[in-house]
């Protein structure tokens, strides 16, 4: 196992992937069909994904295991594949990163509400630490939990996947500017109150991702900096808000718009740096460009 | 309005409902919209004032949820307690008393399993007077369309969360138009905006579900 921690104490800045969802849907993926299941059934797409981040000179890949939870997989009828998808996935990104890449086992939420009853606390607990254990087993050097919303959900996630795994573990919440001009994820938790109590939970970095932009990253990026000075933060952004031109979705943001706005987000705190929903390895190529002027 | 309906629609705004409920704080150990729901039809309270109550508080929180004053749960316990109330009021439906609105299909649509959106959308919705048909998570076009033909005069609601489901929503926008030419449509989502929204041919959009309400009550006919 590597240490993304000991990294980032000698390098300021690691650069990490982009989309995969937006990206496996351009690969032929159909509306209706299990990501996931790709991880064995289209093992080869998933991995030319994985491989083309790695060739635009990302430090650190994500896996195919977004939607990997049993609750989500259920959906499909594929909640008791839940291990064998999620090692695939891990197995996948840890062929195309080699030795000298950080793999990021990927957690996605549930989907589903502790508050209202449809789940119980074990149960989703228990889904996550059958998540997390399968990335590390698949040859994981971290786990990274994106775009959650609820702190209760978070928390567990953190939980599971520290106390059932030996991995670092990065938690990176979902967050849209308010009316009011303030950033609050949809469940209502300010990314102040959410690095006080994922970071409780036991999170080794923590971060924000999807939302509305690279743009609206750095406000998020400025608040969780001031709540705390030494936490490592991790910024997946999306390519701006999507757009539809002729029955296809476009995302608006250029690599270079987005090149041009990562010494703002560097300065305000950001300590790892890659994309969400349709950013491209062209985006994650011209990052590296940018932060290895640095 | 009496005092105890006053309380009533106060207890769905703020989400309470009943006694046992720890939610929210500061009305900890007080009564519910089903305890007050249930004195209220002892009192002899008709069912129509009763109704209109729910339509009051669901009506309040949803202005706060737009105005992001507060958040998913806060909406989620409201339509917790507006349901308490319209437990109480399915005899009444059931024997006549009462009517719906109209009807609204409603569904996230192929390739999306988010269903908290849609969810909301649902449950304000219903508590503003309307029935809805939940087609549930990743609805196939086919699915909404043969919902529509089963429910004249309905209107559709249709929910997307995934930016790489937004395409798809134009399909079955162009879809469900081309065999019902006559039903409104309304889209909504966290990647859609007005302008996908047009652009996808729809009738209406709202960023959050009292805006459904408002298009449903203003452009559908109902009856």
């Amino acid at each position: 196992m590597k240490s993304i921690l000991k990294r980032l104490n000698q390098e300021k800045v690691l650069v990490s992937d982009g989309a995969w969802g937006t990206f496996l849907h351009k690969r032929g993926l159909q509306p209706g069909e299990c990501p996931e299941l790709w991880n064995v059934t289209q093992r080869n797409d998933v991995l030319a994904i994985a491989k083309s981040y790695i060739d635009a000179g990302a430090d650190m890949i994500l896996t195919n295991s977004f939607g990997g939870s049993p609750v989500k997989l259920a959906h499909y009828g594929l909640k008791d594949r839940a291990s064998e998808l999620n090692q695939a996935a891990a197995e996948i990104s840890r062929q195309a990163a080699g030795d000298d890449h950080y793999v990021l086992g990927n957690i996605g939420p549930t989907g589903v509400m502790l508050m209202m009853g449809q789940v119980s606390e074990q149960e989703m607990y228990d889904g996550f630490s059958i998540q997390a254990e399968a990335l590390k087993l698949g040859g994981a050097d971290a786990i990274c939990i994106e775009t959650m919303a609820a702190l209760d959900e978070g928390i567990l996630a953190v939980r599971a996947a520290k106390e059932n795994t030996d991995l670092e573990v990065i938690c990176s919440f979902t967050f849209e500017k308010t009316i009011q001009g303030d950033y609050k994820s949809m469940m209502g938790v300010s990314p102040s109150e959410m690095i006080k109590a994922i970071k409780d939970a036991g999170a080794d970095i923590i971060g924000t991702n999807c939302g509305n932009g690279f743009d609206q990253m750095i406000p998020i990026v400025e608040e969780m900096r001031k709540a705390d000075a030494a936490i490592p933060i991790l910024v997946h952004a999306n390519a701006g808000i999507p757009l539809i031109e002729e029955g296809e979705t476009i995302f608006p943001e250029t690599p270079e718009m987005m090149a041009s706005k990562v010494y703002e987000l560097i300065n305000c705190g950001a300590n790892i740096i890659g994309g969400c929903c349709g950013t491209t390895p062209d985006h994650i190529r011209a990052l590296v460009k940018e932060i290895k002027k640095l | 309005m009496s005092e105890l309906i006053k309380q009533i629609a106060y207890c769905i705004e703020r989400g309470k409902v009943n006694k046992m409920s720890p939610f929210p704080n500061d009305m900890k150990e007080q009564p519910g919209t089903d305890e007050l729901t249930k004195q209220a039809i002892e009192e002899g309270i008709g069912p129509d004032v009763i109704l209109e109550a729910c339509n009051d508080g669901m009506q309040k929180v949803g202005d706060k949820f737009g105005r992001n004053e507060v958040f998913v749960p806060e909406l989620l316990m409201a339509a917790k307690a507006m349901n308490a109330v319209m437990e109480h009021l399915k005899p009444f439906f059931a024997a006549g008393n009462l009517k719906v609105k109209g009807k609204f299909v409603l569904g996230t649509v192929a390739g999306d399993l988010h269903d908290i959106g849609k969810n909301l959308v649902s449950m304000v919705v219903e508590g503003n007077g309307w029935q809805v048909i939940d087609l549930g998570v990743d609805v196939k076009t086919e699915k909404f369309i043969s919902a529509v033909k089963e429910n004249p005069g309905c209107a559709v609601g249709l929910s997307a969360l995934l930016t790489t489901t937004m395409a798809n929503m134009e399909k079955t926008v162009s879809a469900i138009r081309e065999e019902c030419p006559s039903v409104k449509i309304i889209v909504g989502g966290a990647p859609v905006t007005m302008n996908s929204a047009k652009r996808m041919g729809a009738d209406g959009y709202s960023p959050d579900p009292q805006g459904a309400v408002t298009f449903l009550n203003q452009s559908v006919s109902i009856g």
